[in-house]
This record gives C-alpha cells, structure tokens and sequence, in this order.
C-alpha cells in the first residue's frame, strides 16, 4: 500500500430524512503529505473529517471504503475504533473551547487519554507533556495543565491539543478548521506550529480550512469541495497557479482582491512575507 | 463628529465575590470625523469590543467622555436612529421568532411613518443589500451566513444611521462572502455617507475598507495610521501585526 489512508465512494447521509449530503468521494492521503480540504461553509469539510473519524453524529450514515493503513475502518467494531483514535488518528478541533471538558481542569483531559492509549503513571505523563508544551511555545506548562478551559485563550487550548497530538505521535492528523477561531497573531503561530509539527514526526494531515492563505503555506497537495462534491484536486501549486475549475479559480480570486488592495496599501513591498 | 476623550474602563474579574479587577480600556482618545471610516485592530482580549460597547452606548465608561455631534453617547436621545452597529455572530444577533422583514422594521417603529411607507423601504432596504423581496418571510436560520450578516446590515442602515459600529462583522464568514460584504459596506457608505467604526483582527480586510486605523494593544492605543501611511508605523508592536500576516 503506498496510500496512508484511501477512502472510496463515501457516501454521508441524513438517516432520518434521507438527504445526501456527500454523494461519494474518493480521494487518498500519501505518507508525510499534507492534503488540505477547502470550501465554503457546508460544503461537507466538517462532516467528512468526522467520517474518516467515524464521529458523526448516530442520525448521519455513511457507506464506503476508508482504508487506513491496509485496514477498513468502517469494517472495525466501536471498541477497535476506539483504539486507533488518538493514537494513531487524532483530530485537532476548531473550536479550543468546546473540544475540552469545561468542568475539569486541562490536564485531567490529557492524563486520561495518555494513560488509555499508554498506561504511562502521572509523573510520567506530566513528564512528557512538559516537553511537548515546551516545545509549543507554551510557557509554564504546569500552570497550564492546572487551568480550566475558560481560562485559556482560544489559541493556547489549540496549541495544547498540538502538544498533546506531539505526545500521542499519531500517523494521521485530522485538523478540522484549527486557526478560523483566532485572530491574526495566534493563527501566525499555530500554523508556525503545524509545520513543525511535521517536519518533527513525518506524519500525514488533513487540513480542512476556508483561509486559502493559510492552506497555501501548509498544504501538499489540495481539494475543494463545494455543495459535498469534490471539485477539483490536484498539488498545491498547480491549484493556486492554474485552477481548473471555474469554482477554484473563483475562491482564488476573491482572496487575491483583497490581498492585492492591501500590497498596494503596503506601497507593494514584500512587508507581508516573512 | 464623534470624540472620544480619556475613557477608561475597569472589570471585575472571577466570581461574584473576587475583589480582583481588570483594567480593560486606558486613557483611550481619538476622534472620528463626519463619512470617515475607522478600524480599530487588536488581538482578542485586547479591548477592542469593549471599546466598541461603550460607543455604542451599551455601557459606560468608568473615566472619560464619548461625544457623538456634541451630546453625551450616555443620552438616549442623541444616539436614537443615529448610530447603529452589526455584530460577529450572526445567529444570535436576529431574534429567531422574527421574519426578516420583522426584523428590519424593528428599527423603523419608533419612526412616525406609515405602513405603507415602511413597506417600501423594507424591499428597497433588501434590495440595496442584495437581496431580494422573496426574503422576507424567511426565519433567520434558513439563512446562510452572508445573507444573515446582509439583513443586519439592512436593519443598520434602516434609519439612515450617521455612524455604524461593525464589531467583527465579517470575521466569522467564508474567505469569498467576506470580499462580497466588504463591496456591499464600500457601496453602502456611499450611498448613505456614513462612518463606519469597523472593529476586526484582520488588517488585510480594514486595509480595504477603511481610510485609517488605530491599533490597540492591552487596552491601550499603540498608533494610529492613516492606511496611505500603515507601510511607515512606528511602533515594534504594529510591525509584528503586519509582519504576521499570511499571504
């Protein structure tokens, strides 16, 4: 198998009412590549992260193919699945607030998952989790694990799930939306992190944005999706060169207005880069 | 038109009991001329929304004084139908038990004009957003996201406001809708001429729509840049905003 994760022909719908809402997609994710899905609200992003999850919701099907490392996954039984989430799959939430127990403390959470998936004593835990907070520009990582969620900012619980998907050292990472929630500065730093979080282990990711400027600088490879049908996939260059489908090119356009308003503001010095 | 002097603004902070307080906004001044149009730029939890509350008149400054056309912001009948604002969240700005068209004769009842008259100006008001008359017996959550923001843009301007307040009016919408609100703001400014106080995080969004910024940082105004002259900033913290944004 050359493929990470190939899925095939996945169909999602609404069980009750019977509606479509992603009619079949097939598209494969290469080890250590970064497949970045893009598209407007409900274009079926969120739902189709959550299926290769198996997450959805009990009213939502779906059918199809998801073979992750030589192995079906929608072949496996809720408790093998739950297995190979987090350890092997992890996701990373758009929302820092509403993906942690907001009646416990931060570092319950991640003393629960570690010592599931490893077994590890608390020191230990503490120990690891230390390093990888470090390592996330979190500073006093012990004062952090001892905060509940509301008392972090939206972009330190992002970069606490980074860290704690450091310490997991998943194969894929599956992250649904992780900079829309936050503003300039932290988006800046959460993608700095991103990348270096695969540049340190190697592992593949999804990435599912509507930001076109951040997809760019993160993404391999590119697939926009628009009303649950996949439109156009392809590297990420050649989608931001030359797209293909008028859609693209549409999503491409509508940043460029605005970014090239701003350069000219800027008097067209290369400010915005780095 | 509307001056801004030495606002200061305090919070308590934790439970009901804590006697820990936070100083959100210092010694905040700045003015805001007649048709202008002012970004106010600021990482989360820096103020900016609180900034933007108190000249809206929702709450009061504890030091300082917000003049808008001379009167007090405090005095209700200086801000009737003269200022309005759009909020982030489009939910939860629209009562969900409202039409569309309920929602934006809101505004219009406290106005003396007759059925008639509102009637027009709710199609005309839909139509100068875009929209059109098949909206208005629709309930808020069979809206998307930028044809929700459209219809809280139509209920800013139904009473032909002087100034709107935008907090966050396009952040939460898709890269594509928000150059589309932009053009719709541009078009409506000049329709109307109104200010705008447009409070965001994205300075490639303010860049387009705004004539100059005022970058706050911790509560405390770091610059403040005519747009032809943001290339020139002085301060190391508007550099790092400008050097952070993605391309």
């Amino acid at each position: 198998m050359s493929h990470l994760l190939e899925v095939s022909n996945l169909k999602i719908w609404d069980g009750g009412t019977g509606d479509v809402i992603v009619p079949g997609s097939s598209f494969h994710v290469k080890p250590g590549s970064c497949l970045a899905i893009v598209g407007e609200s409900g274009s079926g992003k969120s739902v189709t992260c959550k299926a290769i999850m198996r997450l959805n919701k009990a009213g939502i099907r779906q059918s199809g193919d998801l073979v992750f490392k030589g192995e079906n996954l929608s072949r496996l039984t809720e408790r093998e699945m739950r297995k190979k989430r987090g350890k092997q799959l992890c996701m990373i939430m758009q929302n820092g607030m509403r993906a942690f127990d907001p009646s416990c403390v931060v570092g319950v959470h991640l003393q629960e998952t570690l010592r599931r998936h490893f077994g590890w004593s608390k020191d230990e835990i503490t120990f690891q989790m230390k390093i990888a907070m470090g390592s996330v520009m979190l500073k006093n990582p012990l004062e952090v694990m001892n905060k509940y969620p509301h008392q972090l900012s939206g972009g330190m619980l992002q970069r606490v799930m980074i860290a704690l998907a450091i310490v997991l050292e998943p194969d894929l990472i599956v992250a649904d939306e992780p900079t829309t929630a936050l503003d300039t500065i932290s988006q800046f730093e959460v993608v700095d992190q991103f990348m270096q979080l695969r540049e340190r282990m190697g592992c593949s990711m999804i990435f599912v944005s509507h930001d076109l400027a951040v997809v760019r600088k993160i993404s391999d490879e590119v697939m926009v999706m628009k009303d649950g049908v996949i439109v156009e996939q392809g590297t990420s260059q050649a989608i931001f060169a030359d797209a293909k489908h008028e859609y693209t090119r549409y999503l491409v356009s509508t940043k460029q207005s605005l970014h090239q308003h701003f350069k000219r503001v800027m008097g067209g010095s290369g400010v915005a880069e780095r | 038109m509307l001056s801004v002097e030495g606002v200061e603004k305090f919070y308590k902070k934790g439970g009901l009991f804590a006697r820990d307080i936070q100083h959100v906004l210092k010694n905040i001044s700045f003015s805001c001329g007649d048709g202008e149009c002012l970004g106010i730029i600021g990482e989360s939890g820096s103020g900016k929304s609180t900034l933007g509350r108190l000249l809206l008149g929702i709450e009061q400054p504890a030091r300082g004084t917000i003049r808008f056309d001379g009167a007090n912001v405090m005095d209700r009948g200086a801000r009737s139908g003269r200022i309005s604002a759009v909020f982030q969240d489009y939910t939860s700005s629209m009562n969900p038990f409202f039409r569309v068209e309920e929602v934006i004769k809101e505004p219009l009842r406290l106005r003396k004009i007759g059925h008639q008259a509102v009637q027009d100006k709710i199609d005309q008001l839909l139509h100068q957003v875009g929209l059109n008359s098949t909206y208005r017996k629709k309930y808020p959550h069979e809206l998307s996201g930028g044809e929700a923001q459209r219809v809280s843009l139509a209920r800013a301007v139904a009473t032909e406001p002087k100034l709107i307040v935008l907090d966050e009016a396009i952040s939460s919408l898709d890269g594509s809708v928000q150059i589309q609100v932009l053009d719709l703001l541009r078009s409506l400014r000049q329709l109307y001429n109104m200010s705008y106080i447009f409070i965001t995080h994205d300075i490639q969004a303010a860049a387009y729509l705004c004539d100059s910024v005022l970058i706050i940082r911790d509560g405390q105004i770091e610059e403040m840049a005519k747009i032809e002259q943001l290339k020139n900033v002085q301060s190391a913290y508007a550099k790092k905003l400008l050097r952070m944004i993605m391309t």
